[in-house]
């Protein structure tokens, strides 16, 4: 069981010195696996687009294709959102509540000073949102309380909030009538003839990537989620991330909001209401991992693509929209069996590289 | 005979002074010292429960001494987190690897050092090239950007190795490094803690191989139950004399353990093996026996007894209660056949910890107690005050949760609910951790008295007087391996220490 002594100076001996040097085909293949992940979800949603384009020809038309990018807008930029915190062992399950709360705040806020500038009121929406996050994360990361539980607490606190200050507001449905017309212009802008708000949705997608995968603090976040134990022995910030992922989030839930109001100019403190669940499909179906440590702000991105795809196809496909919950359920399960058989895979694999180290 | 300062070669880089550290009522460190001069690999030794893993946590900034000062080039220091002591360079490789299995080993190694681009934005490629070097350096052959998830427990010691070797330190702490390394990978870290030592670092070894302990370290200082014993120059210490000092305590008589003239063969384990985990592990106990698992932690003892008792399958052997195989990998089954197994993490696997006493105490015989389907409290009541009366459980009433009780009697609890269903074999893991002296005597005394009454008796202790006292033979396990079978009559805290670390003459057909 022993070493033999040897009574060598400080430097390696040569025969221990001289590793046998193996290829890059380890990064290469789980490099190609994530591709084929996010793969996996771009065909899906081509194939479902296919199908719907025989079914009924004008699916790609212009207004409908435009229509739907507007929908997903609001779907991925709280996706983006929601990937920062899952992928640190946590989920958010008030972003439906944060964006009400954010999209009838910047609604009344423009009712009350119809002279304020559309960044001022983006901006003011963004800050309330990321308020509601800041609260998540304080209790979360300073008082231990597992996430599932502190944003249940808050999807009802917020939803409460927000109907409490409609009702003494009196003021519980803020109309387009009531909207000055150069924020309901934001919600019918376009650039290049894509509309402005999916552009919006497109540039938080790539600074949340950009973030996750380049900065020393992006790279901690999967750290935590992956081993907690291993991210606090290794000097990691835990509850610090922790906290900035959240309030990351509730600011983007908080845009979210804003975007809410500019697409559908009538605001009810319903606005929101179940989407938090729906975020979370998005995400799982694009490949991050429940548990943290893995899967990428594009996956969720393309995840909420698909999910609002399907619900817009469905119909023209002449399905009762009824099949749209059963399908986004079957798309969640096959999501879930794809990464259970891709990660055996990659599992198989890498031992195989292991076994050739000679022991 | 316990300074050697005179001789070493450098200055003090880092001391502890009298620290202590208490857990709840259990003291871990009761005034510890250590002194680590720079240019000198210095060994840790002692007995399992020594301290030497709170002690290593300590200079980790894992956790805080209670009492007692940390010193850093002489002047106090308070290392508050993991990252200050980093700060303060030390590196410390734990006994078992901390990793991120999602991310690759490259950021593994340099997580939260990552060598940044202007911007603050993390360079790949030179993160990929010091990776590569570092490897180089150890001689192993691994892919930086491959995930940490799927490597052998031997690559990932090397990635923690790696990790520590990547910032500089000034003290390296491994806390036994080699316990899972071949022979080829303990020769490749030697070199790099030599190559650290003689750069001026001060290395701090902790071992149970005292082959590696002599071959590697300048200074040896030993810790016996929390307390420093002695610091000399390994030139002038032999294994005996170390061994010696680690256990240095009388076996005390605190152990009742009744002779008792052992019955048929009820326990017959065969060839078990579990691949990279233990092999080829036979033994027999028979009834009114008591045998104990000795041996180091993490040489495999409670892997092989949850295998035995199937919550583990394994890869080769058979198990035999009373001469019928048992299916591998079915506690249902192994609880019919009449074995019993009180796991060693009673708040984890042995207790529901907010049911009360009498729940907990009939979980297993739930199915028996009840009457179409349902359970009646006057059953489990009667069941519970039986045994809780019988095992003398200190409970204010039966209704109370479990949680509530100390832990010898939260002990005597699991003990009850599994006595209730009647076994033949019984195994128990480590049954006394963490329990007062007191209690502990009295589950000893209860033990003994089982074994009396003709049941078989699979002890897994770590604590050596335990193991001498009740045990009727003691057999060691050694990395994965029955290394020995000691009879009672021979059985001494000498012949099992160095059996357990590897250095006992294996006795001819060992454990049969």
């Amino acid at each position: 069981m022993s070493a033999p002594a040897t009574k060598s100076p400080a430097a390696l001996p040569e025969e221990l010195a001289a590793p046998e040097r193996t290829g890059r085909r380890g990064s290469a293949l789980v490099h190609r696996l994530f591709v084929v992940r996010e793969l996996g979800i771009l065909a899906a949603l081509v194939l479902l687009v296919l199908v719907t384009v025989v079914a009924n020809p004008r699916f790609l038309s212009g207004q409908n294709v435009r229509d739907l990018l507007l929908s997903a807008a609001i779907l991925t930029v709280l996706a983006a959102g929601q990937t920062m915190v899952i992928v640190t062992r946590n989920v958010d399950l008030s972003v439906g509540s944060v964006l009400g709360l954010s999209a009838y705040a910047t609604g009344t806020l423009l009712v009350v000073a119809p002279g304020t500038p559309v960044v001022v009121a983006v901006l003011a929406g963004t800050a309330v949102g990321a308020v509601c996050g800041l609260v998540n994360g304080l209790v979360v990361a300073a008082a231990g309380v597992p996430s599932l539980v502190v944003t249940l607490g808050t999807l009802y606190a917020f939803r409460g909030l927000d109907s409490l200050w409609a009702s003494s507001a009196d003021r519980l449905q803020i109309n387009a009538a009531d909207l000055p017309a150069g924020f309901k212009a934001l919600g019918g802008a376009r650039l290049l003839g894509v509309p402005v708000l999916f552009l919006v949705a497109v540039a938080v997608v790539l600074l949340v990537g950009w973030y996750l995968r380049t900065f020393r603090s992006g790279r901690e976040l999967y750290g935590i989620g992956s081993a907690p134990e291993a991210a606090r022995l290794s000097g990691i910030p835990v509850g610090r991330r922790v906290l900035t992922a959240f309030v990351v989030n509730g600011a983007l839930a908080g845009l979210a909001g804003v975007l809410y109001a500019a697409r559908f100019q009538t605001l009810d403190t319903t606005a929101g209401t179940g989407q938090e669940l729906f975020v979370v499909a998005a995400a799982v179906v694009g490949g991050v991992a429940i548990f943290g440590g893995s899967g990428s702000v594009y996956g969720a991105a393309l995840g909420a693509l698909l999910l609002t795809t399907i619900g817009t196809a469905l119909p023209q496909l002449g399905l009762d929209p009824f099949w749209r919950d059963a399908a986004v359920g079957a798309l969640i399960l096959a999501a879930i069996a794809l990464d259970r058989a891709l990660q055996l895979r990659l599992a198989a694999r890498l031992r195989g590289r292991n076994a050739r180290r000679d022991r | 005979m316990d300074h050697a300062s005179s001789s070493a070669p450098g200055r003090v880089v880092l001391a502890l002074e009298d620290v202590g550290k208490s857990f709840g009522a259990v003291a871990a460190l009761r005034g510890a010292r250590l002194e680590l001069h720079a240019g000198e690999a210095h060994a840790l030794v002692g007995e399992n429960g020594a301290g030497k893993s709170t002690l290593v946590k300590i200079l980790a900034g894992v956790h805080g001494p209670d009492t007692g000062r940390v010193l850093l080039d002489g002047q106090p220091v308070t290392l508050a987190d993991p990252a200050a002591a980093r700060a303060a360079g030390i590196a410390v490789i734990y006994q078992e690897p901390t990793l991120f299995p999602d991310l690759s080993v490259a950021e593994n190694i340099f997580m939260g050092r990552q060598p940044l681009l202007p911007g603050r934005r993390i360079d790949r490629r030179t993160l990929a090239r010091r990776c590569r070097e570092l490897f180089d350096r150890l001689g192993v052959a691994l892919d930086p950007d491959r995930p940490a998830r799927g490597l052998s427990i031997a690559d990932q010691q090397m990635v923690e190795i790696a990790k520590a070797l990547s910032f500089d330190a000034r003290v390296l702490v491994m806390d036994e490094p080699t316990a899972t390394l071949s022979g080829v990978e303990v020769e490749r870290l030697f070199a790099v803690a030599r190559s650290l030592r003689d750069s001026g670092a001060a290395v701090l070894f902790i071992s149970h191989r005292f082959d590696e302990v002599f071959d590697l370290c300048d200074r040896i200082t030993v810790m016996r139950d929390g307390q420093w014993v002695s610091t000399d120059l390994a030139r002038d210490l032999t294994v005996d004399q170390v061994v010696r000092r680690m256990v240095g305590r009388e076996v005390s008589s605190l152990f009742p353990k009744v002779d008792v003239e052992p019955g048929d063969v009820v326990l017959e384990v065969r060839g078990l093996t579990t691949r990279g985990v233990f092999s080829d592990v036979s033994f027999d106990v028979r009834a009114g026996e008591i045998v104990a698992l000795a041996g180091l932690v993490g040489a495999g003892r409670s892997e092989i007894v949850r295998a035995v008792f199937g919550v583990d399958t394994y890869d080769a052997g058979t198990v035999r209660v009373s001469g019928k195989a048992l299916r591998k990998g079915d506690p249902a089954a192994a609880m019919a056949a009449g074995i019993a197994l009180v796991p060693e993490d009673r708040r984890q696997q042995g207790l529901v910890m907010e049911l009360s006493v009498e729940r907990n105490a009939t979980l297993t015989r739930r199915w028996q107690l009840a009457r179409a389907g349902l359970l009646s409290s006057r059953a489990e009541r009667a069941q519970a005050a039986e045994w809780s009366t019988r095992l003398q459980v200190k409970a204010g009433k039966l209704s109370d949760p479990v949680s509530t009780l100390s832990g010898g009697n939260q002990q005597k609890v699991v003990l009850a609910k599994w006595l209730s269903t009647e076994p033949r074999v019984l195994i128990v893991d480590e049954p006394t951790r963490g329990i007062d002296v007191g209690t502990k005597s009295e589950v000893h005394r209860l033990l003994s008295q089982l074994a009396a009454e003709g049941l078989a008796v699979v002890m897994v202790s770590s604590e050596l007087p335990e193991v001498l006292g009740m045990a009727d033979r003691v057999l060691v396990v050694s990395e994965g391996r029955l290394v020995d079978d000691i009879p009672r009559a021979r059985a001494d805290e000498d012949s099992v220490m160095l059996a357990a670390t590897g250095q006992g003459a294996p006795s001819a057909g060992a454990a049969r």
